[in-house]
């Protein structure tokens, strides 16, 4: 842990609650991702036009970010058959728990509700378990 | 248009955020969860920095949960918050997934930018696994 990324920590979340706080302002949307992304499947229930354009400036902040002269740091670790697992545990679960670390961790937190509290403590906690028995469980 | 503009530049700079605090690196995040390894505590503060600028931020808003159309979140976004079996065991569950792979949704979309097969695998199987909460869920 280096003053570098420590800065880069607090100014990168300082920029994820203002984007929350213009999704909020302008749109009356919370933004929780796994909710606007899963929004994009049928069966549709309502418009799906201001969903592809969060997630367009989601996916194209990467590269914006490169050209503008910044690093983006990517390295995947776990094998493709773990990761397989789990993305359908990510895409069942943050659906059936009605959020993500966006939507809970960031947006319900910041409004004390007690089902955001919930929702992170647990998520934080499985994830925690998990990645101690996968590394130094077995 | 006005609306969409302003859920575009929400998106980026949601996204710039992300890339920036590195919360999109999975090997970072991991090592963040790792609390017995060789912990990395840095992305705790990627929240606190995400809470006081949203909870500041919020004060001025002032939406009530009325106004806010989430269908996804209004129990959160309410006062009336209930916590059922369907929140536990959902973010029991995606805590696991996260844990086996460091990406959360977020982070897992805009990968996909990189150009890493694990990153494609892993995007598909949350859409198959955001499908089939709406197949089995459907008419709920």
């Amino acid at each position: 842990m280096t003053y570098l990324t420590i800065l880069s920590a607090l100014g990168g979340g300082a920029l994820i609650g203002l984007a929350a706080a213009l999704l909020l302002f302008f749109n009356n949307r919370t933004a929780g991702i796994s909710g606007i992304a899963a929004g994009i499947l049928p069966p549709w229930q309502q418009d799906i036009g201001w969903r592809l354009w969060f997630l367009a400036g989601l996916v194209l902040s990467a590269p914006l970010w490169t050209l503008l002269g910044g690093s983006v740091y990517m390295e995947i670790d776990a094998p493709l058959t773990v990761l397989a697992i789990a993305g359908l545990l990510v895409g069942y679960g943050t659906r059936l728990g009605g959020g993500c670390t966006s939507g809970h961790g960031i947006c319900g937190n910041a409004r004390l509700s007690a089902r955001s509290i919930t929702a992170t403590l647990l998520f934080m906690t499985t994830a925690g378990i998990t990645v101690f028995l996968v590394r130094h469980g077995f | 248009m006005y609306s969409n503009i302003s859920t575009f530049a929400s998106g980026l700079i949601f996204g710039l955020g992300l890339v920036i605090a590195q919360m999109t690196n999975p090997v970072k995040v991991l090592a963040f969860l790792d609390v017995a390894g060789s912990w990395d505590p840095t992305l705790a503060l990627v929240m606190v920095g995400a809470l006081l600028t949203l909870g500041i931020l919020q004060r001025f808003i002032r939406k009530n949960s009325e106004q806010i159309q989430d269908t996804d979140l209004q129990a959160c976004v309410s006062p009336k918050a209930r916590i059922d079996a369907k929140l536990v065991t959902g973010s029991a569950i995606f805590g696991i997934g996260w844990g086996l792979s460091g990406f959360c949704p977020g982070p897992a979309l805009i990968s996909v930018s990189s150009g890493l097969a694990g990153s494609y695998v892993f995007v598909g199987t949350m859409f198959i696994g955001f499908f089939l909460f709406n197949w089995l869920h459907r008419g709920r």
